[in-house]
């Protein structure tokens, strides 16, 4: 059915834009930026974003019909083959990635105008979009990206949009400033590391396509210049991904944003940096080789493990709704890498699978609590109580977002964590397993505080909320997306098949069981 | 990569260790000072050696462009944003960072880690040398019919990386109009003062520095020398080092001087703050209209061979032209917009501090 309504879109465009699809899909939000920022209205230049972020998310429709009828796809800007030139390469671990961020910026910008409109003062409006697109832009730049500096130059189009994007919460709250400087700093240390990375490799191999480098690294894989690479751009990317002990920054920069930015970030930043990881890890390198062997299951394996614990308990101790969301994304992004980490391709496709799940919740959880603080100001968990009665629908939506969180049954999280504790055993990693189990223990605990808030905690009397909320309080335009992902959540325990089957094609293409 | 090559030890390789060790002094002279203005003129040192060093390791283009960056606009910016904070840094108590000196000794340790297998120093048989950089050299004359072969990688071949950095480099611009703001346009003096006379405008600006007769004389002779040498660097990109990101930290420059002399206000009369704005969109609009026109004409993203299909080459060398008026108007755009985000936030100095 997917391919279907795939090729149907793809019918409907022009063969020109259908040729062109790889390149336009990054070309059209780049160029929407300095766009937006001529428009200097804020409703029309989030009117604008929102087509534009359409149009981004069409074409990352038609790609992924490429990728299923062919395999992959390969641009090359300028029409310079590589290695001379630079080149896009879609394939279906990029793809599954392009869908998501392009899915999610324009669920986030449907849901976020009334927050912007809020939160953001008019003048700054049009350029806040602006930033916006380009951090949309460098996200999808990454991702779809065959050249090894052209990744370095994307993310840092992504990272500063993000930076500005952060600081952006110091209007409502001052303490973003401090959040986006310590993302700014730790941010800058994690491009220095990544592109000293780049830098030895361009050193051992002569060139910065990524497939060249791979072909040249088979000659020296016990290089030692090849070997310090790996390591500076494991860190570098580990920075950028807030692997643990590498995340102090995500906290407060999500806490502290304007609402939509969290969500935004929430469900793709993280996302896009751990994808640069796999790529890199799995794709640049040799997996195969006994360095990158003891990296994943000495260094990775433990880390991940550590974040699934450590901050599942600290997401237990926060008061602000949002930093307890945030730590448990550190904790779920220790999920991924612990199914990375085991270097199998049922673990690495349970980790893909889970990292498109993670974002469909975590994108809905920041909705739903854009949306309470919208109506009530809300920020902490204690003010949650008595919503279940007072904000119905979208604290059902919230339910279901968190229940997919825990990996309760019904829900696309339960499916991948199933995927994820099956790749642990088949490894004969029963210690994995158990994390698994007793992070998602604490997640019960961490999601249930909230739900007892909402639901078995009466409202407080004193500041009116009491009063029914109507539902034509809550703007549509801020409910709707909500409560597409919140469906999402239960529509992929039921048919998995569209991240699935990429995820699975994704990890056997790169750990070498066969062609999609 | 073990080939027979060795280093060979002559003057050059001397005068390499030479620049290499005079960083390392500046560096650790950063480091140390408390006073925010020596620090910030030793990173502009820094630069200069840097630069210098580029130039000894033939890497011209690089030279120029850290030359005309870091020794020159950035320290003009760092000095307007220590104007905006304080002029020594908060003395902080000498703590011991065990982590962090861990960090630093472990990252030392593996770069160190990997000099044993790396190429020798000017190896022409090492992967760099050998593979897509000897292609580079190779195939820029028939291919472009540019003389300057980083023109041609910068601008061609590698054109959507160069996109990429005009892109982040309206970001940057983009961040500081939106945390800073730009000020708006020239500010209303103090007083209100009803519908100036053209006198009373002449009167004011004449007080603005007005005892500052030799820099006024020779800044008013030397900016329009400065563009003149922007538009050149600029255009001369194609036959030697030079390009649209020097030419357009040089014309940006020039208008900073305006503005140190003459008065920000001055400046943002000339150059007003909207305009900046526009320009800092509009050169990355340039630059991706190109690659919209190539697509439209029938070739792939920034394929300037469709430009003029008779001639390729000449394509190309129309093709670089655009782009490098694209980057030129985004670069001088946003280091205006820095510049006028800084000093628009500060109280106006008055002159006797000066």
């Amino acid at each position: 059915m997917n391919a279907l309504i795939v090729s149907n879109l793809t019918a409907l465009l022009p063969a020109w834009v259908v040729m062109h699809a790889a390149s336009l899909i990054v070309v059209t939000p780049l160029l929407s930026g300095p766009i937006a920022l001529i428009l200097s209205r804020g409703r029309l230049a989030w009117a604008w974003a929102l087509v534009i972020s359409v149009i981004t998310f069409a074409l990352s429709l038609v790609l992924y019909g490429q990728v299923l009828d062919h395999g992959s796809v390969v641009y090359a800007f300028g029409d310079w083959a590589p290695p001379l030139g630079i080149t896009y390469n879609i394939d279906a671990l990029n793809v599954l990635i392009l869908l998501l961020v392009a899915g999610m910026g324009v669920l986030s910008l449907v849901n976020g105008l009334p927050s912007v409109l809020r939160e953001i003062a008019p003048k700054d409006q049009a350029p806040f979009f602006a930033a916006f697109m380009l951090c949309l832009t460098g996200l999808m730049g990454v991702t779809i990206t065959g050249d090894a500096f052209n990744v370095f130059v994307f993310l840092e189009i992504s990272s500063i949009s993000t930076y500005v994007l952060v600081a952006m919460g110091g209007t409502t709250d001052r303490r973003a400033l401090t959040a986006s400087f310590n993302y700014l700093i730790l941010g800058t240390i994690g491009a220095t590391f990544f592109v000293i990375g780049l830098g030895l490799l361009y050193m051992a191999t002569g060139t910065l396509n990524m497939a060249d480098i791979t072909a040249h690294l088979h000659t020296h894989s016990e290089d030692r210049v090849v070997r310090a690479a790996f390591a500076f751009i494991v860190i570098g990317l580990g920075l950028k991904t807030a692997m643990f002990p590498l995340h102090t920054w995500l906290p407060s920069a999500y806490a502290y944003s304007p609402t939509i930015v969290g969500t935004f970030l929430a469900s793709t930043a993280t996302k896009v940096a751990f994808y640069a990881m796999v790529r890199f890890i799995l794709g640049v390198f040799d997996p195969g080789s006994p360095f990158s062997g003891a990296l994943l299951e000495i260094v990775l394996a433990p880390m991940a493990i550590a974040a699934m614990i450590i901050c599942s308990v600290q997401a237990l101790h926060q008061a602000d709704l949002r930093k307890l969301l945030a730590y448990s994304s550190v904790a779920q992004l220790g999920y991924m890498l612990l199914g990375l980490s085991m270097g199998t391709a049922a673990g690495v496709s349970a980790s893909l699978l889970h990292l498109f799940n993670h974002a469909l919740m975590k994108g809905a959880l920041f909705m739903g609590v854009g949306i309470f603080g919208l109506q009530y100001g809300i920020r902490q968990v204690q003010d949650l109580r008595g919503l279940g009665k007072t904000m119905p629908l979208t604290a059902a939506a919230f339910t279901i977002s968190g229940l997919s969180l825990i990996g309760v049954p019904l829900t696309a999280g339960f499916v991948s964590k199933f995927y994820l504790i099956t790749a642990a055993l088949e490894r004969g990693w029963w210690w994995a397993a158990a994390a698994i189990l007793a992070s998602s223990v604490l997640a019960i605990f961490y999601v249930g505080r909230m739900l007892e808030m909402m639901y078995l905690r009466e409202a407080p009397k004193a500041k009116g909320r009491t009063k029914k909320a109507k539902t034509g309080n809550v703007p549509l335009l801020a409910l709707v997306p909500l409560l597409i992902l919140a469906l999402a959540n239960i529509w992929f325990f039921f048919d998995a098949s569209l991240p699935k089957g990429l995820a699975d094609a994704a990890a056997t293409a790169l750990l070498g069981g066969g062609a999609l | 990569m073990t080939t027979e090559f060795l280093t060979p030890l002559d003057a050059f390789t001397v005068i390499d260790l030479i620049f290499m060790m005079m960083l390392v002094v500046v560096g650790i002279a950063i480091v140390r000072f408390k006073d925010l203005f020596a620090v910030v003129m030793l990173s502009g040192v820094y630069s200069l050696v840097s630069a210098a060093w580029f130039v000894s390791l033939d890497a011209v283009d690089v030279a120029f462009t850290e030359a005309a960056v870091g020794a020159g606009i950035s320290t003009v910016l760092m000095l307007g944003a220590m104007l905006l904070t304080a002029r020594t840094a908060a003395p902080v108590k000498p703590a011991r960072h065990w982590v962090a000196l861990f960090v630093v000794c472990a990252t030392g340790a593996a770069l160190l880690y990997a000099t044993v297998d790396m190429p020798s120093f000017g190896d022409p048989l090492s992967p760099p040398n050998a593979y897509v950089g000897l292609e580079y050299l190779k195939r820029t004359g028939p291919d472009t019919g540019v003389p300057n072969v980083v023109s041609a990688v910068l601008a061609s071949y590698r054109g959507y990386d160069t996109f990429g950095e005009t892109t982040v480099i309206l970001t940057a611009g983009l961040g500081v109009i939106l945390i800073l703001g730009l000020g708006g346009p020239a500010r209303r003096r103090k007083k209100p003062v009803p519908a100036k006379t053209k006198e009373a405008k002449a009167k004011e600006s004449e007080d603005y520095g007005a005892h500052h007769v030799v820099l006024r004389v020779i800044s008013k002779l030397m900016i329009p020398v400065i563009i003149v040498y922007g538009a050149y660097v600029q255009f001369h990109g194609d036959f030697g080092p030079g390009g649209g990101f020097q030419a357009g930290l040089i014309i940006a420059s020039s208008i900073i001087l305006y503005a140190l002399i003459f008065g920000v206000d001055a400046a943002k009369e000339a150059v007003p703050p909207s305009l900046v704005r526009l320009g800092a969109a509009l050169g990355v609009l340039i630059y991706g209209g190109v690659g919209v026109i190539s697509l439209l004409l029938g070739g792939n993203f920034l394929s300037y061979n469709v430009l003029n299909p008779a001639h390729p080459s000449h394509g190309q060398e129309l093709g670089i032209m655009f782009v490098e008026i694209g980057v030129l108007v985004t670069v001088a755009s946003v280091m205006l917009i820095i510049f006028y985000g800084f000093t628009s936030r500060q109280p106006d100095i008055s002159d006797k501090d000066w």
